[in-house]
C-alpha cells in the first residue's frame, strides 16, 4: 500500500489548514454560500436532505486496518455509528456537523486519509479493479498507475474548476471489473507492438443522463507518456467542454459533439506541447510507486488444502458462501474473499462502526492488514490462506457479515437515494430491500445465477443503473415516485447500456416486475447461459410482453 | 478602485481595463493612457491602436482562445484573462497555454471575479498579477500564495513535478 512521505503529509496538512480557514470565514459570513460551495464540495462535503454528507476518499479502494479503525472511530464519534460504501470505492458518512468537519479531516490526515476531490467539478477518486495485484488474469498491477494519477490529479491547479466532475478508471485485468468504459477517461493496461506494457486510453464514457461508452483517443502510449496524455485530454476538456448547461457539461458530450476524430486531433495538438516535457514519467518514479504494491510475504502453499475441502463437505452454509464469495488467487494456496454488504434489511453498502473494527481485526488476522472496497459496495480481503477460509467465515458469520449472495441478484448496487440525497427523485434503498425480500431463497438465487440489479434514485446515476443487467431508475411523475426499468446493461468487457423496457412502475410493483423478468429468462435460457447472454440472444421483446401482459 | 496585487505585495495599477469598447474614437478623448482592450476590439482596430499615444494591452474572456491573438502576442506588455465567475476555470488553461505553448514572458493579469481562494492556483498557472474583486481583503489575499508549500504537478512556477524532486 502507498505510504505518505513528508511531501504528501505536508500537502495534506496544508489542505486541512486551508479548509479550516475557509470554513471559519464561511461561518463568519465572510465567504458567501456560492463561493463556499465548490470549496466544501472539493473537500467532500455535500449539504443533503437531513444533514451534511461527507465523502471520504479511498484511493482506488485500498484501506489498511489502521485506516479502517480510524473510520470506525469517526463514524462512531462524529456520526451515527454507520458508514456507507460508495460506487466510487469511497466511504460516506451522513450526519457530520459542519463545524466539526475540519476536525474530522485532521483525524483522517493522521492515517494518510482525506476527503479531497470526492465531489465538485474536478478530477475525482481514480478507481480500479478490486482484485488488482492478486487477480489471475492480470497483465500488470494497476495500482501503481492509479497512485501516479492520484498524485497528478490532486490539487492540480489548472483543473480545479472543470465544466463538470471527471472520473478516471484504470484496468489491468483481462476481465474488466472497474466499469472502465463508462468513465470520463478509461485507461487499459495493454501490450504494445513490441510486447511492452503501455496504455490504451478512452475518453468520453459516462453514465448520468446520457450514458455513453468511451471512445479510443490513444490506441497505445508508452508508460512514460501516461500523465502527459491525460493532461492533454483534460486541457481540451477544460477549455472546450460546455459550461452553458450542466447536463451537457461532461466530456462525453464534448466528444460526441466534436466527433472523436476531431477531438483526437485537438488532444494531439495539446499533447505535442507537453509530450516529453518534465511531466514525462521517469523509470525511477514508476519503480518507486510499484514498490508500494509488491506481494506480501506469501507462504509456499498448495491449492485446496485438506482443511478447506473437509469443511466444504461438512458445512453446507460455508460451502454456499465459498462458492459465491471466494475467488481464485494468483498465488497457490491463497484466495480472494469478498465480504458482501448486501444483507436484506440493511441498506446496500452500509457498514456499522463495529463491523469496520471487526473487518480491521480480520484483515490483520487473515489478510496482511489490508482490504479493498469494490465499486459493487462490498469489501475485499485479497490475500486469505485457503486453509484459513473456514475460520474467517465463522468470524464473519458472528459479525453478520457472511452474506453469500455475492454476484447474485440480491447483491444490488444502490445509491443512498431519496432517503438521504437531496438530488434524488425517488427512494432507492426500500426498492432494493423489497427485491431482496422477494428473492430470499438461496437455492433459487443460485439457480438464477450471475445477474446484477443496479438502482439509482435519479438521472445522476450514482447507482450505475445503465449498466445493470436490470437497471432501475427513480423518476418523478407528477410528484409521485415511479421507477423506470431497463434491461441488458453490463459494465464488463462487452460493456452495454440497458434499454428501457416501457412505461415506469409504482414502487410496490417492482418486486413482481423483477420476478417476471427472471421468469422469462428461466423459460428461455439454454444450458448454463447467464441472464445477460439470454437477453442478448432473445432481445427485449419477450420480456416486455410478459411484464406488461394484462392479467386474464 | 479595485486593488491590484502580485504574489508578494500591493501594486500600483497603471492599466485601465476597458470592459466594453465600441470603436477607436473612445481612445481619442484620452491620450497617453494605458488601456487593456477587449480582444475583438484589438483585432478590428489594429492600425488605429498602433497610432495611439499610450500603451495598449489585451484582455481575453474565458471563451476566447489564446491563438486568436495572433503573432503580435509577444509585443504585448500585458495580457489579462477574465474570470466572468470564479468557478469558470477556462482562464487557467489559457494562462498555461500562453506560457507553455507561446512562451509569453509578459505580465498575465487575472481580472473579473478574482477571489482569495483561487489565487494560489492562478499563480501556479502563470498569472503574475491579480486585480481583486472590490470586496476582497488585500491582506487575506496576500496570504493565499502560501496555502501550499509545494504541489505534485509540473506548473509554470515549478515546471519540475514533485516526482523529479523527491
Amino acid at each position: 500500500m502507498y505510504k505518505y512521505d513528508e511531501y504528501d503529509h505536508q500537502m495534506l496538512a496544508d489542505r486541512v489548514q486551508q479548509f479550516r480557514d475557509q470554513t471559519a470565514r464561511y461561518l463568519d459570513g465572510k465567504l458567501s454560500e456560492a463561493e463556499f460551495l465548490p470549496l466544501r464540495l472539493q473537500n467532500g462535503l455535500y449539504v443533503q436532505r437531513l444533514a451534511p454528507m461527507m465523502r471520504i476518499a479511498v484511493p482506488y479502494g485500498m484501506l489498511s486496518s489502521t485506516q479502517l479503525r480510524k473510520l470506525a472511530y469517526i463514524t462512531n464519534h462524529y456520526d451515527k455509528g454507520y458508514a456507507h460504501l460508495t460506487t466510487r470505492q469511497n466511504v460516506q458518512i451522513n450526519w457530520p456537523n459542519l463545524s466539526e468537519v475540519p476536525d474530522i479531516l485532521a483525524d483522517l490526515a493522521e492515517v494518510e486519509m482525506h476527503a479531497v476531490q470526492t465531489s465538485g467539478n474536478c478530477i475525482r477518486n481514480t478507481t480500479t479493479d478490486q482484485f488488482a495485484g492478486v487477480a489471475v488474469d492480470e497483465l500488470e498491477d494497476s495500482r501503481a498507475y492509479c497512485e501516479i494519477i492520484r498524485q497528478w490529479s490532486t490539487f492540480h491547479p489548472e483543473f480545479a474548476f472543470l465544466p463538470r466532475k471527471f472520473k478516471i478508471a484504470v484496468c489491468g485485468t483481462a476481465i474488466d471489473q472497474a466499469a472502465t468504459q463508462v468513465h470520463d477517461i478509461g485507461v487499459y493496461l495493454i501490450k504494445g507492438p513490441n510486447d511492452e506494457v503501455g496504455f490504451r486510453i478512452l475518453a468520453g464514457g459516462g453514465l448520468g443522463r446520457t450514458p455513453v461508452i468511451g471512445q479510443e483517443v490513444f490506441d497505445f502510449v508508452e508508460k512514460k507518456h501516461l500523465l502527459t496524455a491525460l493532461e492533454a485530454i483534460l486541457r481540451v476538456y477544460n477549455r472546450e467542454g460546455r459550461r452553458d448547461n450542466k447536463y451537457k457539461a461532461r466530456i462525453k458530450i464534448l466528444v460526441k459533439e466534436t466527433g472523436v476524430e476531431e477531438f483526437r486531433n485537438k488532444v494531439m495538438k495539446e499533447w505535442e506541447i507537453v509530450k516529453d516535457s518534465a511531466l514525462t514519467l521517469s523509470d525511477e518514479e514508476i519503480a518507486r510507486c510499484k514498490k508500494f504494491f509488491v506481494d506480501p510475504d506469501y507462504e509456499e502453499l498448495s491449492d485446496c488444502p485438506g482443511e478447506l475441502t473437509d469443511n466444504l463437505q461438512r458445512d453446507v452454509l460455508f460451502a454456499a458462501w465459498h462458492s459465491q464469495n471466494v475467488k481464485p488467487h494468483k498465488k497457490a494456496g491463497y484466495a480472494i474473499v469478498t465480504v458482501c454488504f448486501k444483507e436484506t434489511g440493511v441498506a446496500p453498502g452500509d457498514i456499522t462502526y463495529r463491523q469496520l473494527n471487526q473487518v480491521a481485526d480480520l484483515a490483520d488476522s487473515y489478510s496482511f492488514g489490508e482490504v479493498r472496497i469494490s465499486h459493487h459496495q462490498n469489501i475485499v480481503m485479497a490475500d486469505v490462506r485457503q486453509d484459513q477460509l473456514y475460520a474467517l467465515w465463522r468470524e464473519l458469520d458472528s459479525g453478520a457479515m457472511a452474506s453469500h449472495n455475492l454476484g447474485l441478484l440480491t447483491d444490488i448496487i444502490c445509491c443512498p437515494g431519496g432517503d438521504f440525497c437531496a438530488l434524488a427523485n425517488a427512494k432507492s434503498i426500500p426498492i432494493a430491500e423489497s427485491i431482496q425480500r422477494k428473492f430470499n431463497d438461496h437455492e433459487e438465487l443460485k439457480d438464477i445465477g450471475v445477474m446484477n440489479i443496479n438502482i439509482s434514485g435519479c438521472m445522476n446515476a450514482c447507482g450505475h443503473h445503465h449498466v445493470g443487467n436490470i437497471g432501475i431508475l427513480g423518476v418523478d411523475k407528477k410528484g409521485e415516485e415511479y421507477y423506470q426499468v431497463s434491461l441488458g446493461g453490463s459494465s464488463k468487457n462487452a460493456a452495454s447500456l440497458g434499454k428501457i423496457i416501457g412505461p415506469s412502475f409504482a414502487q410496490e410493483e417492482i418486486p413482481e416486475v423483477v420476478e417476471k423478468i427472471v421468469g422469462v429468462y428461466k423459460a428461455n435460457r439454454t444450458g448454463d447461459e447467464k441472464f445477460i447472454d439470454t437477453y442478448n440472444r432473445i432481445g427485449l421483446e419477450p420480456f416486455k410482453e410478459t411484464v406488461y401482459a394484462k392479467a386474464d | 478602485m479595485q486593488k491590484l496585487i502580485n504574489t508578494e505585495s500591493v501594486l500600483d495599477n497603471h492599466w485601465t481595463v476597458m470592459k466594453v469598447a465600441t470603436g477607436p474614437e473612445v481612445l481619442q478623448a484620452v491620450q497617453g493612457k494605458n488601456f487593456v482592450v477587449p480582444l475583438k476590439f484589438y483585432k478590428l482596430y489594429r492600425s488605429e491602436l498602433d497610432e495611439y499615444s499610450g500603451n495598449i494591452a489585451v484582455w481575453l474572456d474565458s471563451d476566447e482562445q489564446v491563438e486568436q491573438i495572433g503573432d503580435e502576442l509577444h509585443s504585448l506588455p500585458l495580457i489579462a484573462l477574465n474570470f466572468p465567475v470564479f468557478s469558470d476555470g477556462r482562464s487557467y488553461t489559457n494562462a498555461r497555454e500562453l506560457r507553455q505553448r507561446y512562451g509569453y514572458k509578459g505580465e498575465i493579469r487575472a481580472i473579473g471575479d478574482v477571489l482569495r481562494d483561487q489565487l494560489y492556483y492562478m499563480a501556479q498557472c502563470g498569472f503574475t498579477s491579480f486585480e481583486l474583486r472590490h470586496d476582497q481583503d488585500v491582506e487575506v489575499c496576500l496570504g493565499a500564495f502560501d496555502d501550499f508549500k509545494t504541489g505534485y504537478q509540473s506548473t509554470i512556477v515549478e515546471p519540475t513535478p514533485l516526482f523529479r524532486r523527491r
